[in-house]
C-alpha cells in the first residue's frame, strides 16, 4: 500500500463511521427517538434508552472499530514499506 | 467518627496523595512540563483525558440538570460524550504526528503566520478563563458545604494544592495527579449510585437497575416516574419537549466545541506513538462514559426519591437533609397554601430565581424569603439542581462515609479540570507568545522558569475569579463550547484535511467565527436577555446551539478566503503530507 492509497483507506474509513455516528445521535437519539419509543427493552422506551444511553456505548464501539481498522491500515503500509527495503 | 471528622478524613487523605505525586513526578524540562515527556501510557492518558474533561459540573451539577430536564438531558449526555469520536477520528493522531507542545503551535505553524498562532492564542486563553473560573468556584463550594468553612478559604486551599502539582510538575505532575484523581471521582460517583439502585430496584448496576422494576412492585421505575411528573404537573419524564432543530444544534456545538477545547487535545499530545493517541482517545472516552451513563441513572432515582419523601409531608416531620439543605439555602419552601404541608409541583413557587432569605423564621421554624410569591401555580419548593448529587446519600439513607467520600469525589473532578486548564493558559503564554513570538532568544531553562511563572499567576487570577466570581460565569459555559467549536476546531480539521487552506482563510475563518459566535450570545445573554427565547432566534437556534453555525461560518470563510488568494508554501503542503502518515 503506497501512501496516498494509505490516506484514501483513512478518509473512506472516516465517511463510514462519520456517518454511523451522525446516525447514532442524531437519528436514533433525535429524530427517530419519538418513533422509537414504541418499542421498549425492560422498562426503558427504545428511544429514551438510545438517546441517555445507547449513544454512549455507541461512540465507545466507533472509537475502537477505528483503532482496529486503522491498525490493520498502517499494517499493509508498514508491510509494503519493508518489501521496498 | 462524626460525619465532618470524615469528611475532613478523607479529603486530607486524598490532597496528601496528590502532593506526593507531585513531588514524585517533578518536571525536568520543558518537554516534561508541556507535554509529560511524551511518555505517558495511553491508558493512564484516558483517565486522565476522562479526569481532565468531567469538571465540578459533570460531577456535582449534570445529574440534577437531567434529573429536571428528563429526556431532554439527552443533550449533554450525547454531546459531552460524541465530541470524543471527532477528537479520535479527525484531531488527536494527526495532532500527535504533528509532536510540538501547543495548540497554537499547529496552527501557527501549519498556517505559516505570527497573527494565526496569536489569534489561537487570543481564542485559548479566553475558552480556558471561562472555563477555570467556574471550577475555582466549585472547589470553593464545595469546602463550604461539606466541611463548613468560608467560599474564600476554600478557594484559596484549592489554590495551594493546583499550586504544588501544576508548578512543580507541569503536565507530569498533572497527568498522574489526574490519574489519581479519576479513581477517587468515580469511586466518589459510583458508590453511592450502587447503594440507591440497590434500595430502588434491588438491581445493583445502575445503568440497568434504571430500566428495571421497584422492589417489591411490578411497576417500571420509569413508568413511575412518568406518572409522578405527570401527577405534579410536569411533561412526562421520557419524553421531549425542545423542537428537534435546537437540540439538534446544541449537541453538535457541544460535541464541536468538546473536541476543540484545548486541554482536552493537548492531553493527546502526551503519549509516544501516534495509535496510542488513537487508542488512548478509546479508553478516555470508556472512563468517561462510566460516569456518564450512570448519571442519567441517578438523575431518575433522586428524582423519585425526592418526591416521594417530601411530597405532602407535613413540614416538622420533613426529613433532617430537608432542612439541613434549606439552612445552607439550596433549598426554600414557602407555605402559600398555609396547610403546614410541603406541596411540590410544576412552576416556580417564587420569582427573581434564586431564594433571597431573611434572617427570621416563619411559623413551622422555615426560613423566610423576600422574594415575591407566584400566584399562577401552588408549588411551594425551590430545589437547586446541585441536590440531587449531594444531597442524595442521605436522601437515600446512607452511610456517613458515603456523604464524605461524595466531597473528596468533587474536589476531584474540580481540581483536576482547573489544573488541566491552567497548564495550557500557562505554556501558551511561556511557549507561544514568549518563546515563539517575542522572546525568540530564550534557553529552554529560562522558557521552563518562565512555564512555570505562568502558571502560578494563572493559578492566582483563578483563584481571583473564584473569590470574587464575576456575575456572568453561569452564562458563559455556552460561550466556552460556541467558540472552541467556532474558532479552534475547524482550523485545525482543515489545516489536516485540506492543503489548499492557506493563512488568509485560516485568520479570517477563526475571526469570522469568533464574531458571528459572540456576538450572538453577547445579544442574547447580555445586551437583550428579554428577547432571549424562540421567536427572535436565526433559524430557531438559542444561544447554547449557535457555535455550531460558527462553525460553519468559519468554513466558510476559510475555504472562500483561501481560493482568492496565493496557495500555502511548498514546505507546509509537504508537513501536512507528514502529519497524515502514522
Amino acid at each position: 500500500m503506497t501512501d496516498k492509497e494509505y490516506w484514501k483507506a483513512n478518509i473512506r474509513l472516516l465517511i463510514i463511521l462519520l456517518s454511523i455516528w451522525l446516525m447514532i445521535w442524531f437519528g436514533f437519539g433525535i429524530i427517530l427517538s419519538d418513533f422509537l419509543d414504541q418499542f421498549s427493552i425492560g422498562g426503558f422506551k427504545l428511544g429514551f434508552w438510545f438517546a441517555q444511553q445507547g449513544s454512549i456505548y455507541g461512540f465507545v464501539i466507533l472509537i475502537f472499530a477505528y483503532v482496529f481498522a486503522m491498525n490493520h491500515i498502517e499494517k499493509k503500509l508498514n508491510d509494503n514499506k519493508e518489501k521496498k527495503n | 467518627m462524626s460525619a465532618q471528622a470524615l469528611t475532613y478524613f478523607f479529603v486530607g487523605l486524598s490532597f496528601m496523595l496528590y502532593i506526593a505525586i507531585a513531588i514524585w513526578s517533578r518536571a525536568e524540562s520543558t518537554n516534561d512540563f508541556y507535554v509529560a515527556g511524551k511518555g505517558v501510557n495511553p491508558v493512564a492518558n484516558g483517565m486522565a483525558t476522562a479526569a481532565d474533561w468531567m469538571s465540578a459540573s459533570s460531577f456535582i451539577s449534570m445529574a440534577g440538570l437531567i434529573s429536571f430536564l428528563g429526556k431532554d438531558g439527552a443533550v449533554y449526555l450525547m454531546g459531552w460524550t460524541g465530541g470524543y469520536v471527532l477528537l479520535a477520528l479527525l484531531l488527536a493522531p494527526y495532532l500527535r504526528k504533528f509532536g510540538q507542545y501547543t495548540v497554537p503551535d499547529f496552527i501557527g505553524t501549519r498556517y505559516y503566520s505570527k497573527t494565526a498562532r496569536l489569534v489561537a492564542v487570543l481564542c485559548l486563553i479566553f475558552i480556558s478563563f471561562t472555563y477555570v473560573a467556574g471550577q475555582m468556584r466549585g472547589v470553593g463550594i464545595v469546602f463550604s458545604r461539606f466541611l463548613e468553612v468560608e467560599i474564600n478559604i476554600g478557594v484559596i486551599i484549592g489554590m495551594i494544592v493546583v499550586f504544588f502539582y501544576a508548578v512543580l510538575g507541569g503536565m507530569k505532575g498533572i497527568t498522574y495527579t489526574q490519574v489519581a484523581q479519576y479513581c477517587v471521582m468515580i469511586f466518589a460517583y459510583l458508590v453511592p449510585a450502587i447503594f440507591i439502585s440497590i434500595l430502588i430496584t434491588g438491581n445493583p448496576v445502575p445503568q440497568l437497575g434504571f430500566g428495571d422494576t421497584l422492589v417489591n412492585s411490578s411497576t417500571y421505575l420509569l413508568d413511575k416516574l412518568d406518572q409522578l411528573s405527570v401527577d405534579l404537573g410536569f411533561n412526562a419524564y421520557t419524553e421531549s419537549t425542545k423542537s428537534n432543530i435546537d437540540i439538534f444544534c446544541i449537541t453538535a456545538a457541544l460535541m464541536f466545541g468538546t473536541a476543540g477545547l484545548p486541554h482536552v487535545i493537548v492531553r493527546f499530545f502526551t503519549v509516544p506513538k501516534v495509535s496510542d493517541a488513537r487508542k488512548s482517545a478509546g479508553y478516555a472516552l470508556i472512563c468517561i462514559a462510566i460516569l456518564y451513563t450512570t448519571a442519567p441513572a441517578v438523575a431518575a432515582f433522586s428524582r423519585v426519591n425526592f418526591i416521594e419523601s417530601i411530597q405532602e409531608k407535613s413540614y416538622l416531620d420533613s426529613p433532617d437533609w430537608f432542612k439541613n439543605w434549606e439552612n445552607i439555602g439550596l433549598i426554600a419552601w414557602k407555605d402559600k397554601n398555609e396547610d403546614g404541608l410541603v406541596n411540590y409541583s410544576a412552576g416556580k413557587a417564587f420569582g427573581e430565581g434564586r431564594p433571597d432569605f431573611l434572617d427570621s423564621r416563619g411559623s413551622q421554624g422555615e426560613r423566610k424569603i423576600k422574594n415575591p410569591i407566584t400566584k399562577d401555580n401552588d408549588n411551594e419548593v425551590y430545589i437547586d439542581q446541585d441536590i440531587m448529587v449531594l444531597a442524595n446519600p442521605e436522601i437515600a439513607k446512607l452511610p456517613a462515609w458515603v456523604m464524605a467520600l461524595v466531597a473528596a469525589g468533587g474536589l476531584a473532578a474540580a481540581l483536576s479540570t482547573a489544573a488541566g486548564l491552567l497548564l495550557v493558559i500557562s505554556s501558551s503564554i511561556s511557549h507561544d507568545l514568549l518563546k515563539k513570538t517575542f522572546m525568540p532568544k530564550i534557553n529552554e531553562r529560562q522558557e521552563l522558569f518562565y512555564a512555570r511563572c505562568s502558571a502560578a499567576i494563572a493559578i492566582f487570577i483563578a483563584g481571583l475569579f473564584g473569590i470574587y466570581p464575576p456575575g456572568f460565569v453561569a452564562q458563559v459555559v455556552a460561550f466556552a463550547f460556541g467558540l472552541a467549536a467556532s474558532t479552534i476546531f475547524p482550523a485545525i480539521f482543515l489545516g489536516i484535511f485540506f492543503k489548499r487552506i492557506n493563512k488568509e482563510g485560516a485568520i479570517f475563518g477563526m475571526l469570522g467565527g469568533l464574531l458571528f459566535t459572540s456576538s450572538y450570545i453577547i445579544f442574547f445573554k447580555f445586551i437583550s436577555p428579554e428577547l432571549n427565547n424562540s421567536d427572535n432566534w436565526l433559524f430557531g437556534i438559542s444561544p447554547e446551539g449557535i457555535g455550531f453555525l460558527g462553525m460553519f461560518v468559519n468554513l466558510i470563510i476559510a475555504v472562500f478566503g483561501s481560493a482568492f488568494s496565493s496557495k500555502p508554501p511548498f514546505e507546509v503542503e509537504k508537513m501536512v503530507d507528514q502529519i497524515r502518515l502514522p
